[in-house]
């Protein structure tokens, strides 16, 4: 799981889920993004998983990425050419 | 995408008009006063004993009660979590607190 399994350039889709419906959850993946398709930017390296360490779990280290977004859909504003870039781990994204 | 239809958690705010066009808030950016001094003087410790880490400390302010989220200052919000970190761990007990 440490090695980048996505490329710069590469399109991506956030995972559309919602998991903090079944349990309490440490998600750092924002709501806004959930289902939307970006680019990855760079691999930023590997951190172990915030979603583990909250809850004093061994971590297993995850990549990390920085994803670009059109920002005009995200929101319902901005203009075209606008962006959003964001850090999103590895197991949040799947292949478009 | 049927899941934008619930509710995002309270700390997941980006888009949300309620926050929109808000004017920045000069003394946001102050230093800590005693009071948030003391307060990261006892993560530092609690971290550098292995009891606490970020993301403990965050998940925990951000499951504080709607009306504490959005009501205590920063600090008091840390000493929150702080506390229910250790609590949760018995390093320290309610009675302790009382």
């Amino acid at each position: 799981m440490s090695a980048a399994h996505f490329s710069p350039g590469q399109r991506v889709r956030v995972k559309d889920a919602r998991p903090e419906r079944i349990a309490r959850l440490h998600l750092r993946t924002p709501h806004y993004v959930r289902g939307r398709m970006g680019t990855v930017e760079r691999m930023l390296g590997t951190f172990p998983n915030p979603e583990d360490i909250a809850f004093n779990r061994p971590a297993e280290p995850r990549a990390l990425y920085h994803v670009l977004f059109d920002q005009p859909p995200v929101w319902n504003e901005g203009q075209a050419g606008d962006t959003l870039l964001i850090e999103l781990f590895e197991h949040w994204l799947e292949e478009a | 995408m049927d899941t934008q239809e619930i509710p995002p958690a309270q700390h997941d705010l980006g888009g949300n008009p309620r926050f929109r066009c808000t004017p920045v808030e000069p003394e946001a950016d102050a230093p800590p006063d005693a009071f948030g001094k003391r307060v990261d003087a006892l993560r530092v410790v609690l971290r550098e004993r292995g009891l606490l880490t970020t993301d403990e400390q965050r998940l925990n302010i951000e499951s504080l009660p709607e009306a504490d989220y959005f009501g205590l200052t920063y600090y008091e919000k840390w000493l929150r979590a702080i506390t229910a970190v250790m609590l949760a761990k018995g390093v320290v007990t309610w009675e302790d607190l009382q």
